[in-house]
């Protein structure tokens, strides 16, 4: 219990992002029992101020803007979790490889080195235009830019390994490439990757919102914190709830999870991640 | 140092190659028929075969590979699906907004940064820090899209101190040409001025841990010099690298930022096309937006030969 309250004291930042984030998830999870329903439409109600009836007011089509703040929590989490697993599970794999075998390296870092001059907004619109809008098309598109992120970091991870006496002695030892790689260098990227995968889930709840905001997100019709702002901007005047509502939602999920980033970052004493925006 | 140029010169175009190939068979490997997804959702058999010879989709893919390739070398884009015209004249007619927003936003982010980050590091715990390095966790946490709303609330529509959206070009006067820019600068900037600030003050506090800034406060030297002279030019190199990089950030939020603000830039030119499915521009401004990002960066390689003389040679 003491030992509890001393962490606590010491990393004030990776509690007060880890609460805040349980706390979105929960209000995610439950969202049908704390809600009403977030696409019902009354039109004669429209963009009313907050009221005991409609906690944060109405938009312009008459409906319930907390219900669509707490449905949007939804896509915001799945998007930034799933980007966050799938890209470090594919940089993984590539950062190893390219790290650990001398010839896959030129190839892949040259390609990546590509990818990454892309800028990733960019890259994800064209994939999604290029497609039925949903969630998974979203998902993919924003994953693909962050995984040159990913393999740098493994890669140089790596590289920095191999060198160690302890790998000299595996290899001498007559252990097969494929155990060194997974044995004795795959620990040592964890560290790193789970303050990179922190950063990564912020950067992915922050392009996908921009994505909904542009028109190239997920289909319309499912409530996202950035589609309701594109759909409020010219409501701004008489009724800035339906913007501000889901702007603060917004910042206060990326917010808290970079706060759980940087202290996991100081925890963990990790120098290579980066926050790569 | 011309030798150094040309060698570096010569690494952009394998970088620009992948871009291109990247670029290429997004197109080409996208799951669905991505011709019948740009001709929309009531298109007749006919306008989807209309546009797959428009954009050469009918032919074999080596085929469509080097004729993509011939033409970016030729400087052609290729043909707007809405608009008809070339993607390279559409872009250029739209540069002017755009490379105001950024040079602006360049120019106000790294003047902040730098101060910020230099007082931070110079009162390092004090109470300003503090408030620096909260400042710089919430510049990349609130999106581009909520501050400029924000700023459009509070200082066009409550306060009416400058213009809530669009643009005047500088042809007009610099005074309308800049009360446009303010506040889509601020908007974009904010990221970039948490990034910049934060590696500002990491690298101060690194150099003023050096002996010769001990020398240095021995010999009696002042400390704005102090700070500005033998800190801030020896933490140059980290700065002026975080500087670049962060142009990437600053691509993306301009796309963002002239939405917002409905400044009629490049940006803008990328979001209308997103409603059209007009994939000839994204492909365009891709191709555009990327090149200037490499040769930002390549800029920035330059220029650490003038800041740290070891590097040159």
């Amino acid at each position: 219990m003491k030992r509890l309250a001393t962490f606590c004291r010491r990393n004030p930042t990776i509690i007060i992002g880890a609460v805040l984030l349980v706390l979105v998830a929960a209000v995610a999870l439950a969202a049908p029992s704390i809600a009403g329903d977030p696409v019902a439409l009354k039109p004669i109600d429209r963009l009313q101020g907050p009221s005991a009836a409609h906690w944060l007011g109405t938009d312009f089509l008459g409906r319930d803007v907390y219900a669509r703040v707490v449905y949007g929590a939804r896509v915001s989490l799945i998007v930034g979790l799933s980007v966050a697993a799938m890209s470090i599970v594919i940089g993984l794999g590539i950062g190893l490889a390219a790290g650990y075998w001398r010839g896959v390296d030129a190839v892949v870092m040259r390609f990546m080195d590509g990818l990454m001059a892309i800028p990733a907004i960019l890259l994800a619109i064209a994939m999604v235009s290029l497609n039925r809008a949903s969630v998974w098309i979203v998902i993919v598109a924003i994953t693909i830019p962050e995984v040159p992120r990913v393999v740098r970091l493994v890669r140089s991870v790596v590289l920095t390994v191999r060198t160690l006496p302890y790998i000299e002695a595996a290899v001498s030892d007559g252990s097969p490439a494929w155990k060194i790689v997974l044995r004795h260098i795959l620990p040592s990227t964890i560290a790193p990757l789970i303050v990179q995968g922190t950063y990564i889930t912020a950067s992915a709840i922050l392009i996908e919102a921009a994505l909904s905001f542009l028109g190239a997100g997920v289909p319309p019709e499912i409530p996202t914190w950035g589609n309701m702002i594109a759909q409020s901007r010219l409501f701004i005047a008489r009724a800035p709830w339906t913007i501000f509502a889901p702007g603060t939602a917004l910042a206060m999920v990326i917010l808290s999870v970079n706060l759980l980033g940087d202290g996991l970052r100081d925890l963990l004493d990790v120098r290579l991640a980066r926050r790569m925006v | 140092m011309t030798g150094t140029i040309a060698r570096r010169l010569a690494s952009i175009v394998p970088v620009m190659c992948i871009v291109a190939i990247c670029v290429f068979l997004l197109l080409h490997f996208a799951p669905g028929d991505p011709a019948a997804i740009m001709a929309g959702d009531n298109a007749t058999p006919q306008n989807i075969a209309a546009i797959r010879e428009k954009l050469g989709l009918d032919q074999p893919v080596w085929r469509q590979f080097v004729v993509w390739v011939g033409n970016l070398l030729r400087g052609d884009l290729g043909t707007s699906l809405f608009w008809g015209d070339s993607v390279t004249s559409l872009i250029a007619q739209r540069a002017e907004p755009t490379l105001s927003l950024a040079l602006t936003t360049i120019a106000l982010a790294v003047v902040v940064a730098i101060t910020l980050g230099v007082v931070a590091a110079a009162r390092v715990g004090s109470l300003i820090d503090r408030v620096v390095m909260g400042f710089a966790v919430m510049g990349f946490s609130v999106p581009v899209f909520v501050v400029g709303y924000l700023l459009i609330f509070v200082f066009a529509i409550n306060l009416k101190w400058l213009p809530v959206q669009g643009y005047t070009p500088i042809s007009e006067g610099v005074g309308p040409w800049l009360q446009h820019l303010v506040l889509p600068s601020f908007a974009l900037g904010m990221a970039y001025v948490a990034l910049i600030a934060r590696i500002t003050r990491a690298t101060m506090l690194d150099v003023l841990a050096e002996d010769y800034m001990r020398t240095a406060k021995a010999k009696g030297v002042a400390a704005a010099p102090m700070l500005l002279k033998h800190a801030l030019k020896n933490a140059a190199v980290p700065i002026v690298t975080v500087v670049g990089n962060g142009v990437a950030l600053l691509i993306g939020g301009v796309v963002i930022t002239e939405t917002v603000f409905n400044i009629p830039g490049v940006g803008r030119l990328v979001v209308d096309a997103i409603a059209r499915r007009d994939y000839p521009i994204i492909q365009g401004v891709i191709m555009v937006f990327s090149g200037v990002y490499v040769l930002v960066n390549l800029l920035v390689d330059l220029s650490y030969t003038l800041f740290d003389p070891r590097i040159r040679g």
